[in-house]
Parts: structure tokens; C-alpha cells; sequence
């Protein structure tokens, strides 16, 4: 059915219609009208038996996830930015039990200094974590990679984040087509776990493991996550079938047969960088767009596969590694290893900064000029940058960053005036 | 069976089972017991929390019609029950991480809620620092919720895993790894320092009882009586640790009773905040008789007494019997 709605509402819908059993929710931004919306449904009793827990913390929220999911129950939760990385110890412990839970990860940044606006650092944070990484471009994706996580998931025995960018698809109103529960039900199965808590076999579930067996352990983690290349465009090619539509897979080329520069990038940054290729193409310039949708695991033949012709690669990319640069284009270049196409590195829309077709356009022909330095930070303002640099030369002076920079554009510096 | 039993071993309550009605006999003494906790373990000889968690997990298997579910804290009784690929385990049990077992075994009864399994129940359980300390919060969100829960802390009074540094439940001038008899003033410092039986009560919880391992009958029944009630209950064993107090392993059972007798270790029942009932001293003695077997306090003693220092400790004890009643009343 054709609603018009909010993002984080079309994903409450999305999750209630996968029949959860256990929801565990605890509020932070911009995440919060998730949960809240599927709080309502619950307590309405809209959803059928399933228990909604108001857990105390993101660490308690996963690990009641993980109890729940241990014994049996299909569980589901979400969280962002410091709650992500609040719950951390759990996320990684999730994983190295083989417990499907699906966590949906309103993509925000993470402090200090304190923002609740939107990038990718919370995810990128555990992306080593063992989790399937699904990035939603749109609402309506979003919605769709909710219903193919529990049916990945449970295949694998893994957990899946679905990851959406916060506010810009949490909190923005579009059309979706929110699925009837008949045809939910037609592609994913119940939970059926192969090995639960149950007094009738009695099972030990979690115990140490050490030197003997533990790479092996390790290294089985990983054949499931590569397992999951293979599975990841089945389960999209079988939801296509079911809902007719195209969501998820691997990667989504957008006019790349020919281009000669080729725009990587994750989430709903997506959308822009798409309109501005195509007033650039209407231009004339030969350049085209992967969108990458499964960061973990990273499809390095598929990325290699598209990427083959181009000449050179721009990864856009809404975080980054301290002290060393991109994350995505890191892995971006791991899978063109021994190729000559230079990538560059472009950091963009950090904190929820507004990533623009201007800023974009004159950035993507700089790349096609060969003008694009390896690294570079869309907008950055280097007046207040070279001031913090300089005033540092000056004087070494310990003290916060963000601080030390507001004195000068904040209230302090009007009182000085 | 009306006749009063009045035939003790000198210093304990035991009783000869074939004495007491079959209802009253000690779960452990049942040929149908379920070895929860089965022997092969890697715990040391005379560790106090292996004792505590057999009688108290074949006790709640007992009451519970075996459709028992656990979760276990990070800590020795983690390690020494699971090394892989053994376990010592007889029933579903699961051990996620170290501060969030009070969470896990929430979700656990969440999802038995919803499969209409009410007939399976759910322990968790965890030493001091996983319950006093790391995993405080999740064990206070389970309280707060009332999830249908019984979490079982056996305290040793330090973390005892890891070799035996200091935890928010070690005792005064006891000496850890992080609190050595060294300085002004040797050992853990005072005035620090929490009671979680006491912070459980103020939950408002329908069950918090005391126990420990010198009265393992009394253990029995406090967790059989958990069990037959429903929502968050909470039961702190009081369990010597002979490596990390320094201890003989034939006295952990003695330095237990020392404990309660001396007024060290309340041990009480609550129910919904409100103390229902308290085991009376039989043999009051004072806190040095409990302090000098265990090298943890060996600083207090010798060649100089820390006369002042004990005397801290006692009034410590004697506190505790005055506030919880420990002592039988004189009838006036």
C-alpha cells in the first residue's frame, strides 16, 4: 500500500510485519521514532505477541537482543552514534554467537564535540564487528532491507545493520509502499534456529574458547560473511519476485557503461551525487555512480568487476579514519589492487553538514581535470582551520579543539569584539 | 512428621536426613539431583562459589521441574565450568559477557514469555564484581523492570578471576592486588563500599534473601522459595575463596559461619523492600576469630595488632546486629 510517511515510521512498519518477538528500545536521536512507533503498535496490540522492553542502555538493549535471540526469539533493536558504540562489547559478542538479531543504525556522528546530525562514523566504527552492513539509499529501501535482514540473518545465523541515514531518511516524509503482512509472510519464514536454550537439550552456549580453536572459530566468521555475497543478491532477486521491486544486492551501478571518472559511495548521499552525474552527463562528461549497498561484506569482485573500464574513482565518503584518511575508499582500493586507476578520497557531509550538487559539481570536475589532490574535505572552511593551526604554532596549548575554534566564531568572540 | 528435631552437629545445623520428612530433606541428598553443576570442573579445592552454585542450581532445577534456563557472568564460575570443548553444564546455559548477564536472562524470559513456555524458568548468576560492579546496570534495569528473573551473586568479596583485585563487595583493610597492606593504612580503604541486597530492597522487588555456603540448607530453601514466586528476586551467597582470602580449603565452610556468627554477613530474607526474616547469631564471636584464618588480613595481626583497625571492624559487625536484629531477643 502507497503511504506517504516518515522514514523511521515505514521501518517500525517494516519491522512489525516481520512478525518480531522481541523488541528491546532505548532512546537516542535520531533513532528514537523508530522504537517509538513500534512501542505504539505493540501496545495497541497491533503486533502479535511480542514483548517490548524499555531496557535501561544501548548495552543492555542488545543484550537483552541477545538472551532473547539465544532462546529462540526473533529480536530486533536500534540505536545510533554513542549508543552504537555504548553497546559495543555486545555488538561483537552478538555476532560471535551466530545470533540473527536485526539493529537498524540511524546513521549519526559521534562526539566529541557532541553532534546528532548525520554521518557514517557510528557504523564505520563496527564494521570489523562481525555484523552484515546493509546501507538503505532511500525510505523505501530502508523499509525493504528491514524484511530481507531477518531472512539474511537467520540463513546465515548472523546478525544484520540496516543502516540509514539519520534525519535525512529517519525523519523525512516520502512515499513508500509499505507491503501487506500476506506477502511479508510469503518471503520469510519463522525463525527457526538450529540450536536454542531449551531444558529438553540442554546446551552450553558461549564457553571459552582458546588458542586451539579460536582462529578457526574466526576464520568461519568469515566464510559466512562471504557466504552472504552469494546470498545477499539471491535474497534480493527473490524479494524482487515477491514485491517487485529492485532493493538491496550488492552494489547499484547508475551510467557507468562508459565513464571515465566513477563516483563511489554508501546511503542516501546517493540521491545527490545521482543529480548532479546527471546534469554533468547532460553536460557531456562521461562520469557515472556505484552506490554500494552491502559494506560488509565488501563485494570486492563485484566492485571490481564495475570498475574495470574507468579511468579514476572518487569515493565519497560521509567519515573517515583519523590519522590516515578514507574507510571506504580504503576497501575500495583493496579491491582494485593492481589496478592503475588513481582513487581519491573525498570526505563530505560530516556532522550533518548539507552535501550539495555545487559543491559536488565543482569537485567531480576537478576529478575529471585530474585536479583532485588523494584527499580532500568537501567545504572545508580553512579560515578557521589555519587560524586553530596558527594560533597552535604560536603557542602549544592543550585544551578541546571544538572550544578552542567556537572562541573565535562563537559568543566569546562577539564579547571580544 | 510433628516431633521437634533437635540433634545438631556441634556449630552447624545439620541434620541427619533420614531424621526429617521427606519434603524437608536437602535436594542434594535426593538420588534424583541433577548435578547441574557435574564434578570434572576446573574450580580450586575448596572454592566456595562451586559449592554455593551446585546446591543453589540443582535446588532451583529442583523447584523448577528441571525447565531451568541460566545465564552466567564472565568470572571463575564461567571459566572453570566451561573450558573448551567441555563443559560441566547439565542444563542450557549461556554466558554472553561480563556486565550484562542480568540483561541476557531478561531477554531469555522475554522470549519463553512469548513462545507460552511460563513452564521454563530463568536464573542468572554472577560473582561480586559482575553483579556489584560491571554489571550493576543491567542488574538494576532488571530489578527496576520486575522481569521474571532470579539472579543469583556469589560473592567471594573480590575478583578473584582475574587474581584477586579489589571489587565494590571487598571488605575494609582486606588486602588485594589493588589494595595491598602497604602505607598508612594497608589493606582496602574504609567507607567504601556497597550492599546490593540492600540496593535490591529499595527496588521494591518481590524477593531479596542472603545465604551462605556454611548453611546450604537454608541456601536450598531460599532458592526454592525464589522460584515459587515470579518477577525480578535476587539471592547474595556469601562464598569464601581460599586463593584469593588466603584461606585453608578446609575451613571455607567454617570462615562462613564465622562471618555470619560474628555479625559480618547479615544474613536475612525481604520481600517487596521489607526485611521478613533473619537468621539469629547461635554463637556469637567476635570479627577477629573470623579475620585471623585468612592471610587477606594478616597485616591486622602479628608482632603489632592493629587493635584500632579491628575495632573498626567489629563496630562494623556490631552495627549490622543491631540494625538487622542479629542476636536473640532476651524474653522479657
Amino acid at each position: 500500500m502507497l503511504k506517504q510517511t516518515e522514514g523511521s515510521h515505514a521501518v517500525a512498519e517494516a519491522v512489525a510485519l516481520c512478525r518480531p518477538d522481541v523488541i528491546c528500545a532505548y532512546p537516542i536521536s535520531p533513532q528514537t521514532h523508530i522504537v517509538e512507533g513500534l512501542g505504539e503498535m505493540v501496545k495497541a496490540g497491533e503486533v502479535n505477541n511480542c514483548e517490548f522492553i524499555n531496557v535501561e542502555s544501548e548495552f543492555a538493549a542488545m543484550s537483552v537482543a541477545i538472551g532473547a535471540s539465544a532462546a529462540g526469539a526473533r529480536s530486533y533493536t536500534a540505536t545510533a552514534s554513542q549508543g552504537l558504540l555504548f553497546m559495543a562489547e555486545a555488538v561483537y559478542n552478538a555476532s560471535g554467537l551466530g545470533l540473527p538479531i536485526v539493529m537498524t543504525v540511524a546513521n549519526r556522528a559521534i562526539g566529541a564535540p557532541i553532534n546528532i546530525w548525520n554521518d557514517h562514523s557510528d557504523s564505520m566504527s563496527m564494521r570489523d564487528a562481525g555484523w552484515i552492513q546493509l546501507f538503505a539509499e532511500t525510505n523505501q529501501e530502508a523499509l525493504d532491507l528491514h524484511i530481507q535482514a531477518f531472512k539474511l540473518g537467520e540463513e546465515l545465523s548472523l546478525p544484520v545493520m540496516v543502516c540509514m541515514d539519520g534525519f535525512i531518511l529517519t525523519h523525512a516524509y516520502e512515499r513508500v509502499d509499505v507491503p501487506t503482512q500476506a506477502q511479508v509472510d510469503a518471503f520469510l519464514p519463522p525463525y527457526e534456529p538450529r540450536q536454542v536454550l531449551d531444558p529438553s537439550e540442554p546446551v552450553s552456549i558461549g564457553a571459552m574458547v582458546g588458542p586451539e580453536a579460536f582462529t578457526e572459530v574466526r576464520y568461519l566468521a568469515h566464510a559466512k560473511q562471504m557466504q552472504a555475497l552469494e546470498l545477499i543478491p539471491q535474497i534480493a532477486a527473490e524479494f524482487k519476485q515477491t514485491f517487485g521491486r529492485d532493493s538491496g544486492g550488492l552494489v547499484r551501478p547508475y551510467r557507468i557503461e562508459d565513464a571515465e571518472t566513477v563516483v563511489v559511495a554508501l546511503g542516501s548521499l546517493l540521491g545527490t551525487i545521482k543529480d548532479t552525474v546527471d546534469r554533468l552527463r547532460d553536460e557531456g562528461h562521461k562520469i557515472g555512480v556505484l552506490g554500494i549497498n552491502s559494506f560488509r561484506p565488501f563485494p570486492i569482485p563485484d566492485i571490481r568487476d564495475a570498475l574495470e573500464k574507468t579511468q579514476r574513482i572518487v569515493v565519497v565518503e560521509k567519515c573517515f579514519a583519523v590519522g590516515i584518511g578514507g574507510i571506504v575508499s580504503r576497501d575500495v582500493r583493496m579491491a582494485l589492487r593492481n589496478r592503475p586507476q588513481p582513487v581519491s578520497t573525498v570526505v563530505a557531509g560530516l556532522g550533518g553538514r548539507a552535501v550539495t550538487v555545487a559543491s559536488l559539481r565543482k569537485m567531480l570536475l576537478d576529478a575529471a581535470a585530474d585536479k583532485l589532490e588523494p584527499l580532500t574535505f568537501l567545504d572545508l572552511d580553512w579560515s578557521i582551520v589555519n587560524k586553530q593551526l596558527e594560533r597552535d604554532r604560536q603557542k602549544r596549548r592543550s585544551g578541546p579543539i571544538a572550544e578552542a575554534v567556537l572562541r573565535d566564531i562563537g559568543v566569546i568572540a562577539a564579547k571580544m569584539v | 512428621m510433628d516431633q521437634t528435631v533437635k540433634f545438631y552437629q556441634t556449630g552447624t545445623f545439620t541434620v541427619g536426613n533420614r531424621l526429617l520428612s521427606e519434603e524437608n530433606r536437602s535436594v542434594q541428598a535426593n538420588m534424583q539431583r541433577t548435578n547441574s553443576l557435574n564434578s570434572g570442573h576446573r574450580a580450586c579445592q575448596g572454592c566456595g562459589e562451586a559449592l554455593g552454585a551446585r546446591y543453589a542450581i540443582d535446588a532451583a532445577m529442583n523447584a523448577s521441574n528441571n525447565q531451568l534456563i541460566a545465564a552466567n557472568a564472565t568470572g571463575c564460575l564461567e571459566v572453570f565450568s566451561t573450558p573448551y570443548p567441555e563443559t560441566s553444564w547439565q542444563i542450557p546455559w549461556i554466558h554472553s559477557l561480563f556486565g550484562n548477564t542480568a540483561a541476557v536472562a531478561t531477554g531469555i524470559a522475554a522470549a519463553l514469555k512469548v513462545k507460552g513456555r511460563r513452564d521454563v524458568r530463568v536464573v542468572a548468576q554472577g560473582g561480586d564484581g559482575g553483579t556489584t560492579d560491571i554489571g550493576f546496570g543491567c542488574l538494576s534495569g532488571m530489578f527496576e523492570r520486575n522481569d521474571d528473573v532470579l539472579y543469583i551473586c556469589y560473592d567471594n568479596e573480590a575478583y578473584m578471576n582475574t587474581g584477586v583485585q579489589r571489587s565494590s563487595a571487598t571488605p575494609p583493610a582486606a588486602r588485594t592486588a589493588t589494595t595491598m597492606p602497604v602505607g598508612p593504612e594497608p589493606g582496602n580503604v574504609f567507607g567504601q563500599g556497597k550492599s546490593v541486597p540492600l540496593i535490591a530492597m529499595a527496588h521494591g522487588i518481590p524477593y531479596v534473601a542472603t545465604a551462605t555456603v556454611a548453611d546450604l540448607r537454608d541456601l536450598e530453601a531460599k532458592v526454592k522459595h525464589a522460584m515459587s514466586l515470579n518477577g525480578a528476586r535476587y539471592i547474595h551467597i556469601f562464598v569464601p575463596c581460599p586463593l584469593g582470602w588466603g584461606a585453608a580449603s578446609h575451613d571455607t565452610i567454617r570462615l562462613a559461619r564465622l562471618a555470619r556468627e560474628s555479625g559480618l554477613f547479615p544474613v536475612f530474607e525481604a520481600e517487596f523492600g521489607e526485611v521478613k526474616s533473619v537468621s539469629k547469631i547461635r554463637h556469637r564471636v567476635p570479627v577477629e576469630e573470623y579475620l585471623k584464618p585468612q592471610r587477606r588480613f594478616a597485616h591486622l595481626f602479628g608482632k603489632n595488632p592493629a587493635f584500632e583497625t579491628i575495632a573498626r571492624i567489629q563496630a562494623t559487625a556490631d552495627r549490622n546486629i543491631r540494625k538487622f536484629g542479629l542476636l536473640e531477643e532476651a524474653v522479657s
